[in-house]
């Protein structure tokens, strides 16, 4: 990355007059008008209102203004977040044409922070999903090569970052949304402590368990997006209520205790590039004078059959709310409630509707107990025993996703063979923890591969000072 | 696959989650649901007696504010995004009893 394409470059030379905004705007935009009719990342592109913010953003500037720390850089929006007036559309019929009355917090707060909103981007429907092929308006296809899938659910924010639309995007992560897309797509993609980041203009998928966070082709930039985003919210009642440290820019890890976790490492499936991958990391780490070693985190092996009876319970909840009354979507019929189930089978697309199915059935009578009631017990347990991981190693390491990107339709006739590409990134949902993908280097196909950095609730600081210390070493 | 989900039951689940679903999708969703609940007996036979359920990973305290007036979302903004609306409300077909 060149100094003038990361946003750290970009801002800096809007914010002293070097560059206009507007100009910044403009390049982008002609690379999404030149890419996106083939990679289809994007669902709508803001082109007059980004080119209206970039303008303001250079009148502050002429004024004399702090034009802020994000100062006339491109972001690209993953299309859960509500913009008023702007179509938000979750990908789905449902809400197609739907324009929302009021702006997420995370998008106030990267305005205010001098950030410019261009387009709102392609992902699995509701966040569903694990290659962006469960939009209802087509899939998003893989920069790196098109034949194959980008990862999901922020598939349309990975594809939008690595093929130079923004140098900045917003992904949500449930189970490995925001993180393994970055892996496949060969940038950076974090996950924040749940919480942290205030979840207030979301659309909800999984209350216990979402987090909005940054892709960035660089650690920096994600850096500087994520301080612009994270902090307290009178609008969430959920967010973390005190004031969070600043990332600082150390990457000195000597002396620092790293743990390889073996239950994400030696999964089934796993690619032995991306295995091979995550060692040489990890000897990088060591020869930067870290102590890295093997660590056992046993219930990390139940994750992925906990959360698929944890996130589509929490989703048939959520997504009750779209019947046809208020927003989006009507089918008519002669009654209401009549009404309200034509319009849900007509408005989601076949994974919403299985995960609604399997959310309502885990948690209906009889079978509450032994799926949902376990389900939740064993998130205890993955908590204790990252704790326990914790008391031994300041941060822990895995593969991002056990392969490179899959071809397009390799997976979509097999929800569970799905399902296995976010066994390495679910725990650190479960747990409430933070986490990131680091790009290491490629695979044997030649796509890229992300090492993914684990750390506690609020471990930031520490997990940021390793990912610098990962993208500096040469894959 | 040892768990077996029947049609009704499918049926019985769509109508709570109120999803109209055609037929071929009750034999797609009853396959589906039997795999995916299959790879989840691992959880389903653990013992966990004593153990107590994570509902939410942050210990949160319930926050409170003043109860006081401030400004809401624009009502003919909500009301234009509804399907139909009415009189400053939402319409809907008939709830209970026949038609008019």
């Amino acid at each position: 990355m060149t100094a003038t394409s990361t946003a750290v470059g970009i801002a800096g030379a809007v914010r002293s007059g070097e560059r206009s905004a507007r100009s910044v705007v403009e390049e982008h935009l002609a690379v999404i008008a030149a890419r996106d009719a083939e990679l289809h990342a994007c669902n709508h592109v803001m082109v007059d209102d980004a080119l209206a913010t970039a303008d303001a953003v250079d009148a502050a500037v002429a004024r004399g203004e702090d034009a802020g720390p994000l100062a006339g850089v491109p972001v690209v929006l993953k299309d859960n977040l509500c913009t008023r007036g702007v179509p938000t559309t979750c990908s789905s019929r449902i809400l197609d044409g739907w324009r929302p009355p009021y702006t997420a917090t995370v998008v106030e707060r990267l305005l205010l922070a001098g950030g410019i909103p261009v387009a709102k981007a392609n992902l699995d429907e509701f966040a569903m999903g694990s290659s962006t092929e469960n939009s209802a308006f087509g899939p998003t296809r893989n920069p790196h090569d098109t034949s194959r899938v980008p990862g999901g659910s922020s598939g349309g924010s990975a594809a939008a970052v690595a093929a130079g639309y923004a140098p900045l995007a917003l992904g949500s992560d449930t189970g490995g949304s925001i993180r393994q897309p970055a892996a496949l797509c060969g940038v950076v993609g974090v996950k924040p402590t749940y919480g942290r980041v205030s979840r207030f203009g979301l659309v909800a998928f999984a209350s216990s368990l979402d987090q909005i966070g940054p892709l960035a082709t660089t650690v920096d930039d994600a850096a500087l997006l994520l301080e612009a985003i994270w902090g307290p919210d009178a609008m969430d009642s959920t967010a973390i209520p005190s004031q969070p440290e600043a990332l600082g820019g150390d990457t000195d890890i000597a002396g620092m205790r790293i743990g390889i976790v073996e239950e994400l490492t030696d999964v089934e499936g796993i690619a032995p590039e991306v295995k091979a991958a995550v060692e040489r990391a990890a000897a990088g780490l060591d020869a930067a004078g870290a102590r890295v070693e093997r660590v056992s985190v046993p219930s990390c092996a139940y994750g992925l059959s906990a959360y698929y009876l944890i996130a589509p319970a929490e989703a048939s909840s959520n997504l009750a709310r779209y019947d046809g009354v208020r927003y989006g979507l009507r089918v008519d019929a002669a009654d209401v409630a009549e009404m309200n189930a034509k319009t849900r089978d007509a408005g989601f697309g076949a994974e919403v509707k299985r995960r609604i199915m399997l959310g309502t059935y885990a948690l209906s009578a009889g079978y509450y107990d032994a799926y949902y009631g376990q389900a939740q017990k064993v998130r205890t347990l993955i908590i204790r025993d990252f704790a326990q991981a914790y008391e031994r190693f300041d941060v822990l390491l895995s593969p991002t996703s056990p392969t490179e990107a899959f071809p397009l339709g390799a997976k979509t006739a097999d929800p569970l063979a799905m399902y296995l590409s976010d066994v390495c990134t679910i725990p650190t949902n479960l747990a409430g923890h933070s986490a990131m993908s680091v790009p290491f280097g490629t695979g044997a196909e030649g796509l890229p591969v992300g090492v993914q950095v684990l750390a506690p609730a609020q471990g930031e600081s520490v997990m940021f000072r390793v990912a610098r210390a990962v993208e500096g070493i040469v894959a | 696959m040892s768990t077996r989900i029947s049609w009704d039951q499918v049926r019985h689940v769509a109508n709570l989650a109120r999803l109209a679903l055609a037929d071929d999708e009750v034999a797609g969703l009853a396959d589906d649901l039997g795999v995916i609940l299959d790879h989840a007996q691992d959880v389903a036979a653990l013992d966990l007696e004593g153990i107590p359920p994570t509902a939410h990973p942050i210990p949160l305290e319930n926050v409170l504010r003043p109860d006081e007036v401030r400004p809401s979302l624009d009502r003919a903004e909500v009301l234009a995004a509804a399907p139909e609306a009415e009189d400053g409300r939402f319409r809907v077909p008939r709830i209970m009893g026949d038609a008019p």
